[in-house]
């Protein structure tokens, strides 16, 4: 997908902080001085061609639930068939092949603690591979959205 | 620790008509996970699918938000669409006396989006220390972390660069719905 100037505009002014109030399109149409009914049309838009996976609230992980990175070492010949196992798994929402032995980052999440290690458990236990299991211990700095280098990416 | 009942024990008051139903506040936490609907009255067509009222949900998203339960409204961008490709996670073995500094550090840098401590598990994993870059071009995220070790002084803490090559899931949390 193409984006044009209006479409920049709404991801440079909107990744954060959406006013909370009945017709929260209609605010950002008027600032970008377009219909509200466009408004809507390009966020579908943006959302089905993948530029934006939605509108959201970001929950905060260890608010939300409960949370954890963890990664795998797969054989490399087998990691396809491994990550396609981990996506299997309950919970899981990030899943990447990284450049290291342990080849595989992935993200699990749960209502609670315990159903978290219960799934981690039953993971570990298929794939009878070496698992590190890294929850968070403290938080520096908090993804807000950060500015596109648009340039950087014509 | 908090809890998955959080949402229990932060359901907010509205001034004469009493508590929020828990219940709809749960559903409204699952259709929430999805993101805002795209119609001109997203937090009505919230109600209609929570059995709450459009005022009960704002009022809801705006506690939540003030909570930090939850931590950003708005766009969720995919970078990896857009062109940023060269996304690195690089990890650090940082003494833990020196370890607040060099994060704050860390997390100062304006190429830098997340920065978390983890524990290590030796001996297979030394590192206690992650940032997240997600950059457009390999050459350029290498020199930018060069740049930083050299200029913050981190040559002393051994690091590594883990980029990823390849995406098999990219989704928000989904902590309380079902699909």
């Amino acid at each position: 997908m193409r984006l044009d100037t209006t479409d920049k505009q709404l991801i440079n002014l909107y990744q954060r902080d959406l006013s909370v109030c009945e017709r929260p399109y209609q605010e950002m149409a008027r600032r970008l001085d377009i219909p509200e009914e466009e408004v809507i049309d390009r966020l579908q838009s943006l959302r089905n061609h993948h530029v934006i996976s939605r509108v959201g609230p970001v929950f905060e992980h260890h608010r939300a639930g409960a949370s954890i990175l963890a990664a795998v070492a797969a054989p490399p010949e087998q990691q396809d068939l491994v990550a396609a196992r981990i996506n299997r798994a309950p919970g899981v929402n990030h899943n990447y092949a990284r450049e290291h032995t342990y080849n595989l980052w992935f993200v699990m999440t749960a209502p609670d603690e315990d159903t978290l290690d219960e799934r981690l458990d039953e993971l570990e236990h298929q794939l009878r591979l070496p698992m590190l299991r890294l929850p968070m211990v403290a938080q520096y700095h908090i993804d807000l959205g950060f500015d596109i280098d648009w340039e950087a990416l014509a | 620790m908090n809890t998955s009942t959080d949402y229990l024990a932060v359901v907010p008051e509205i001034s004469g008509r009493g508590a929020i139903s828990a219940w709809g506040l749960l559903r409204l936490r699952q259709h929430l996970e999805k993101g805002l609907p795209l119609t001109p009255r997203p937090y009505l067509t919230l109600a209609e699918q929570t059995g709450l009222t459009e005022q009960e949900v704002m009022t809801a998203v705006d506690q939540w938000q003030a909570q930090g339960l939850i931590k950003r409204l708005g766009l969720v961008v995919k970078h990896r669409t857009l062109g940023y490709t060269a996304n690195a996670m690089v990890v650090w073995d940082v003494p833990d006396s020196w370890l607040r500094s060099v994060a704050e550090t860390i997390s100062g840098a304006p190429f830098v989006t997340l920065c978390y401590q983890r524990p290590r598990r030796l001996p297979d994993w030394p590192y206690n220390l992650f940032c997240m870059i997600h950059g457009v071009d390999r050459q350029r995220v290498l020199a930018q972390i060069d740049n930083l070790i050299a200029s913050a002084h981190l040559e002393a803490f051994p690091h590594a660069v883990l980029f990823s090559t390849k995406a098999y899931r990219q989704c928000g949390g989904r902590y309380v719905s079902n699909d």
